[in-house]
C-alpha cells in the first residue's frame, strides 16, 4: 500500500477559546464542569498514567435504558494544563464497545493573543462506528453532535458561563 | 478580520470548498494526494491550503517526513451554533406565538 492510498483513520479537532489553558484543563478534567456541556456526561478521572477514567450516564439517557457507564479508559500522560493523553472507549452500546479502546490526546496551548487553542486528536483504527458517531454523524438520530459540537459547547461554556441550550 | 470572516472568506471559493470536500471523503491526506485531479500548481493549491488553515477549517499534522491535513469542522459547527440555532429558535417562538394567537382566538 502506498502512503497516498492509505487510510487515516485518526480525526482532529482544534477550537480557538478565550480562556485560560488551566480553565479548560478544569472544564475537561473536573466532573463540575465538564457535565455541563456537550453529551452531559459527568466524567471522573484519576489524573495519574494508569489511572481510571469513567463518564457516567446522565438521567436522560438512563431513562432511555442506558447504562451507568457512557464511556471508560484509562489516563496515559498527564502533563496539566498543557497535555493529556487516555484511551476512549464508548461503552453505552455493545457493537460500538467492540471496537474496542481508542486514543484521545487533549492539547492546549497558549497564543500570543491571549487566546488558547486547543486541540483534540482521537486515533479510531478500527473503529469505524465509533469513527462515525464521534465526528457526529448520528446527530440526527439524537446521538449528538460528536466532538465538534462537545468543543462548541465547551467554548460557550467558558466564554459566556452558560451552556448552548440553556 | 474576525473568525467568521476569515471562515466565510475561505468558504467562498469553489476550489477551496472542493478541498474540503475531498478531506471529508478522506481525511489527513497530504498535499501531493490532494494536489492531483487539479487543474492547479502545487503552488496555488498550497496558497488555497494556507487560507484554509488560517480559517482554521483545516489542520495539519506531522506524520513522520509527512505534513498531512485534517478537516476541521469546529468553525462550522460554531456558526451553526450560533446562527443557525438562533434562527431555529426565532422559527420555534414564532410557531408558539401563532398557536397562542390562533387560541386566543377560538
Amino acid at each position: 500500500m502506498t502512503t497516498i492510498e492509505s487510510t487515516v483513520t485518526t480525526q482532529v479537532y482544534r477550537v480557538y477559546i478565550k480562556a485560560t489553558p488551566d480553565a479548560i484543563w478544569e472544564a475537561i478534567t473536573s466532573p463540575d464542569w465538564n457535565e455541563r456541556y456537550g453529551y452531559r456526561c459527568r466524567s471522573e478521572y484519576d489524573l495519574q498514567p494508569g489511572g481510571s477514567f469513567v463518564a457516567y450516564t446522565n438521567d436522560g439517557m438512563r431513562a432511555m435504558g442506558a447504562p451507568d457507564v457512557a464511556v471508560d479508559g484509562e489516563v496515559v500522560e498527564v502533563d496539566p494544563p498543557r497535555r493529556l493523553v487516555q484511551t476512549w472507549r464508548m461503552a453505552m452500546n455493545d457493537g460500538i464497545a467492540a471496537e474496542g479502546f481508542t486514543r484521545l490526546t487533549y492539547e492546549i496551548e497558549p497564543t500570543p493573543s491571549g487566546v488558547t487553542k486547543l486541540t483534540l486528536t482521537h486515533e479510531l483504527e478500527g473503529a469505524p462506528m465509533l469513527a462515525q458517531l464521534v465526528a457526529g454523524g448520528g446527530e440526527t438520530e439524537g446521538a449528538g453532535g460528536g466532538w465538534p459540537w462537545v468543543l462548541s459547547g465547551l467554548k460557550t461554556l467558558l466564554e459566556t458561563g452558560s451552556s448552548l441550550d440553556d | 478580520m474576525t473568525d467568521d470572516d476569515l471562515v466565510f472568506k475561505a468558504l467562498a471559493d469553489p476550489t477551496r470548498r472542493s478541498l474540503l470536500d475531498r478531506l471529508f471523503e478522506r481525511d489527513g491526506q497530504t498535499l501531493t494526494a490532494l494536489e492531483s485531479n487539479l487543474e492547479m500548481t502545487r503552488f496555488g493549491v498550497m496558497k488555497h491550503l494556507r487560507l484554509l488553515e488560517e480559517a482554521g477549517l483545516i489542520v495539519t499534522q506531522k506524520s513522520g517526513r509527512e505534513k498531512l491535513h485534517f478537516l476541521n469542522p469546529v468553525p462550522i459547527r460554531l456558526m451553526h451554533d450560533r446562527w443557525i440555532s438562533k434562527y431555529n429558535e426565532r422559527q420555534v417562538s414564532a410557531l408558539a406565538d401563532l398557536k397562542r394567537e390562533l387560541e386566543e382566538m377560538a
